[in-house]
């Protein structure tokens, strides 16, 4: 199917990482969507930023924690991963605190999510086909 | 419309179980099609036979083998049910267990996801 066919669907993440498995489980529907024949994006927002900070231990809490799984995300064929900009200053983050998703192929250059505003996060909600909320 | 239905949250402890209900019931009666309806997270405790409410209060897991009975599709996540002990077994008639490759294809083919949960 060509890119311009498929479904776009999109997944927002806005709860805080752990105290809940919305997002641990939400990270399964992600993995497993990414299979199938679906334009995915991911866009972390509100209190969701935290799961993207670099250098979680979540030893302590006797979880196994996916840090480790969003690492990976673009080997998941998940490349198309968006934090909003208001939510990380909110919360005194930095582009420097967010983890590697992946690397580039060709420059092997580690890939970060990319910041974004909330105007650009509205613009892409519009095109979606559906939006899966964790 | 073609509809598809997430439920996040388990049965009584939240409404999101009997809005999601409602929201079916009044979908169907303004002549919408319901796609499938999908259990993730704690929402896969809504289907099981064990349940035994009061009798003066609503039978959950019976309100959705109903709506199975229909002729819809109501899908239980395998993944999700497997961590909470949720097995074919336990399960109301009408409903089954798959995986999340069936949330995707409600995903891909209704033309609007409605989740219920927190």
């Amino acid at each position: 199917m060509s890119e311009e066919n498929k479904k776009k669907i999109m997944f927002t993440v806005r709860k805080p990482p752990h105290g809940t498995i919305y997002v641990y489980e939400g990270l399964e529907v992600k993995l497993i969507m990414a299979a199938y024949d679906a334009d995915i994006s991911v866009v972390f927002i509100d209190d969701g930023v935290y799961a993207l900070k670099a250098g979680q231990d979540t030893r302590e809490l006797g979880i196994k924690g996916f840090e480790a799984t969003y690492g990976v995300l673009v080997d998941y064929e998940i490349q198309k991963v968006f934090v909003d900009r208001k939510s990380m200053e909110e919360r005194g983050l930095t582009e420097d605190d967010l983890l590697v998703i992946g690397e580039d192929e060709d420059t092997e250059e580690p890939i970060r999510p990319k910041m974004v505003d909330s105007s650009e996060i509205a613009a892409m909600m519009a095109q979606q086909h559906n939006i899966l909320s964790f | 419309m073609k509809l598809a239905v997430c439920i996040y949250e388990g049965p009584y402890n939240h409404e999101a179980s009997d809005s999601a209900y409602n929201f079916i019931k009044a979908a169907i009666v303004k002549g919408h099609e319901i796609r499938g309806i999908f259990f993730y997270h704690d929402g896969v405790y809504n289907v099981t036979k064990l349940m035994d409410p009061p009798q003066d209060d609503r039978h959950i897991a019976n309100r959705w083998s109903e709506l199975g009975a229909s002729g819809i599709d109501i899908v239980v996540c395998i993944a999700a049910a497997k961590r909470r002990g949720i097995v074919d077994d336990v399960l109301v008639p009408n409903v089954r267990i798959s995986g999340l490759g069936q949330l995707t294809m409600m995903a891909i083919e209704a033309d609007r996801m409605v989740i219920f949960g927190d």
